[in-house]
């Protein structure tokens, strides 16, 4: 099987992402989302759940959270380079949303066979829905949470936007296999237990299971979950791409505006030439972004690797275009009324979460050193 | 049937057929002499005639200027020069030796040559029979390419050349120049012009051509003198004082960024050849004694080795993305990076692969012990050549920021 020329980004996926960038644009412009999220500062304020959630239904009515479902579980079937160009939309706009954590619940939930069909099909119908496995060191290994006595207990952690969620879909142990449950967030047993984090766009929270009853997901679900990390990862740097195109057109508009000596900033190589790393750096994150998307569904024996490549370019794209917007902005950077700092905070979030660039070389390092050394 | 395959008209499917039909039937083989990595360390008049032979015999067969008119010895063919390169590249064929030629002479000559000097010279350029050279560079003009001073007098209706030009790849065997000079001392841009000179034909008479030795003890490039070169005014590419634009044609298509596709063989591999791969660097990883193990245990040089490959994978999809307008979000954006990325990508490469080699990497090529034949301490010099060479990547920068960024200009 062999990639499309076009990665199968096809008119529709156009228009999907042309409409996307338009709506945020006009329903979420930057100072707007600004006066919304970041009304206070204060680095001790009490985790709160603040997000446009007007928008939400209008997003459903969109069909957005269908995109990812299944024909025959009442969704819109569209490829994941489709539902990547979107959320390069989404992470443009800093999107606050539940949006990012219901399209990666998909992904699995896409894998997991028939007995997903409902749940599948409450989210092409706008219900919104996240993750929830991690144990505390964030990583990617499930058993933080287990099944005894067919009920869940333990602690999920970074359980994304779970304040904007209706479910949680958990990955929980049982015995020596992986279960799936689809659990409503509000079901007797569950504590959610908010994260006071840095990132303004986004929520988290630990979550603890007390002898939960959730509805068993019925399929080898350690086998959707590993066809699934690949999506997932693909996903969230999409939304990094998205984010870092931002930080270039604004830092660059500054650039081109705030005169120092006379000049316009963007006149000295000390500047130009830190923009246009940045932008090599976003080229390279994208091109791989778009490979993986499109390898999901036209090449999925490359589909690890791509993505493994993706989320750690987009990791480190992420945290140089942040870096970079700050420092070319000089003072005004630093402070809490320039916008850049909201894109700071998500890139960092989206950095470390679903593993850091390291993480992801040395997986990548495994499949291409080691394995390539069978192979020859 | 490759997915680009399907996306054929039915005159490029016919065009395809033709071309991997004649390469089946007229593939030159394993050559008998050693070839270079490139046809710009061409050094032998063996070499270059085994390589002059091989592209008259692919231009003769339709594969060479496919897209270009018939008129000026082209094929009269559209959108098909890609599909011969695709085919070329594909059978392992030897690389064409007139790359100044093809990629920079041909483009530039057809856009702003007159009928007469396009009729006469692209058909022997596209054969190959005509070496062609670029002088632009000067002691005093690097990065700095619109201050060059090799001055052109008139006088009567010829004009007097007297100058000196360096860098000059491929001018030993060159027959015709590529030439920015000056017409007008007065004006920096509005003074240059441009012209197409003979070299072999003015050998002793107002040329002189001689070596310059690289940091690798090769040599390959040269230096070229005019000393009252006297030229006709038929020579000259567009208007007087025109210089500056005709060059910018040239530079676009020496970065890969011109809209004329350049005719290119290659993929063959000599028995010397050397992949400067990130996979070829594992291997070598793999191969290379350390502390017990491998170098393939170490694990701060299995992160670089990753992140040669990762970049090395983004690159090739850039080709793609470049093609998709819905996913880039400026034309120029990604034919513009091709030869920054490219150079970089290749330096870091070498320079990891001696880091892995440890202190071997001290070995040249008179060494037997050398690991690869001593290739890569090399190819780690060379790669400075192409990151220097048509503008430094410092001036690639400058280039993306103001076409791209559309930041003020440095000038």
């Amino acid at each position: 099987m062999s990639q499309p020329n076009n990665y199968g980004f096809e008119e529709e996926a156009a228009m999907l992402k042309d409409s996307a960038r338009r709506f945020f644009a006009e329903k979420l412009p930057v100072d707007q989302l600004h006066a919304l999220i970041a009304a206070d500062p204060d680095p001790e304020r009490s985790p709160e759940v603040i997000w446009p959630e007007a928008l939400w239904a209008e997003m459903v009515e969109l069909g957005w959270t269908a995109l990812a479902v299944p024909e025959s579980a009442g969704g819109i079937a569209m490829p994941w380079v489709a539902v990547a160009g979107l959320l390069e939309e989404a992470g443009r706009a800093a999107l606050p949303s539940p949006l990012l954590s219901t399209l990666q619940v998909t992904a699995v939930l896409a894998q997991a066979g028939a007995a997903a069909a409902p749940a599948l099909g409450e989210i092409a119908e706008g219900t919104a829905a996240t993750l929830a496995f991690m144990d505390v060191s964030g990583g990617q290994q499930v058993g933080a949470v287990v099944v005894e006595d067919g009920r869940l207990r333990g602690q999920a952690n970074f359980v994304q936007d779970v304040g904007k969620c209706d479910r949680l879909l958990v990955l929980a142990r049982e015995g020596d296999g992986t279960a799936l449950f689809w659990v409503p967030c509000d079901a007797n047993g569950i504590t959610v237990h908010r994260d006071a984090i840095v990132d303004l766009t986004r929520d988290q929270a630990h979550v603890s299971f007390d002898a939960v009853v959730g509805e068993r997901i019925d399929c080898d679900a350690a086998q959707a979950w590993a066809a699934a990390q690949p999506v997932i990862w693909t996903l969230i740097s999409a939304d990094m791409v998205g984010a870092a195109e931002w930080q270039l057109q604004t830092t660059t508009e500054y650039a081109q505006q705030r005169k120092q000596f006379d000049r316009p900033l963007g006149f000295f190589q000390a500047l130009k030439h830190q923009l246009v790393d940045t932008m090599i750096a976003i080229d390279e994150s994208k091109s791989l972004v778009y490979s993986a998307a499109c390898a999901l569904n036209h090449e999925p024996q490359r589909a690890r690797e791509l993505a493994h490549m993706a989320k750690a370019s987009a990791s480190d794209t992420a945290g140089f275009a942040s870096g970079r917007s700050v420092q070319c902005h000089g003072g005004i950077g630093f402070t809490w009324e320039c916008f850049v700092h909201l894109y700071f905070k998500r890139q960092k979030h989206s950095q470390l979460l679903w593993g850091d660039a390291a993480w992801h070389r040395a997986r990548l390092a495994e499949m291409l050193i080691d394995r390539g050394a069978r192979a020859a | 049937m490759s997915e680009r395959e399907r996306k054929d008209s039915p005159e490029q499917a016919e065009f395809r057929a033709h071309c991997r039909q004649w390469i089946a039937d007229n593939h030159p083989g394993e050559p008998e002499v050693r070839l270079p990595i490139s046809a710009l360390e061409i050094m032998t008049p063996q070499q270059m005639q085994y390589l002059q032979a091989w592209q008259k015999a692919a231009y003769e067969a339709g594969l060479v200027g496919c897209d270009y008119p018939e008129a000026v010895g082209g094929g009269g063919r559209q959108d098909c020069q890609r599909i011969a390169n695709e085919e070329l590249v594909a059978a392992k064929t030897p690389y064409f030796p007139n790359i100044i030629g093809l990629g920079m002479a041909a483009p530039t000559v057809f856009h702003h040559g007159s009928d007469e000097l396009k009729a006469r010279l692209l058909p022997r350029l596209f054969s190959g029979e005509d070496i062609w050279c670029q002088g632009f560079s000067e002691p005093g003009a690097g990065s700095d390419l619109a201050s060059v001073q090799t001055f052109a007098a008139k006088r009567g209706d010829k004009w007097v050349i007297n100058g000196h030009k360096v860098w000059t790849s491929l001018a030993h065997f060159a027959e015709w120049m590529i030439l920015l000079l000056r017409t007008d001392k007065s004006h920096k841009y509005d003074g240059l012009s441009y012209f197409v000179v003979p070299i072999a034909s003015a050998l002793g008479k107002g040329v002189t051509v001689r070596p310059l030795i690289k940091m690798t003890g090769e040599t390959g490039f040269n230096e070229v003198l005019f000393e009252d070169l006297e030229v006709d005014d038929g020579y000259r590419l567009d208007e007087l004082g025109k210089g500056w634009q005709v060059a910018m044609t040239t530079l676009l298509h020496e970065r890969g960024a011109g809209e004329l596709v350049t005719p290119r063989a290659g993929g063959l591999k000599s028995k010397s050849a050397h992949n400067t791969t990130a996979r070829a660097v594992m291997e070598l990883a793999r191969n290379t004694p350390r502390d017990g193990g491998t170098a393939a245990d170490d694990p701060l040089l299995r992160d670089r080795m990753v992140r040669q490959a990762i970049r090395e994978e983004a690159l090739r999809e850039h080709q793609r993305r470049a093609r998709v307008p819905a996913l880039t979000d400026h034309p120029m954006r990604l034919p513009l990076q091709n030869k920054l990325l490219n150079s970089e990508l290749s330096q870091d490469t070498a320079s990891l692969a001696l880091d892995v080699m440890g202190p071997s990497a001290s070995l040249y090529l008179a060494d037997d012990n050398a690991p690869g034949g001593g290739q890569w301490p090399m190819a780690y010099m060379n790669s400075y050549g192409f990151t220097i060479a048509a503008g430094t990547s410092e001036i690639q920068r400058n280039i993306l920021g103001e076409r791209v960024l559309g930041l003020a200009k440095s000038k």
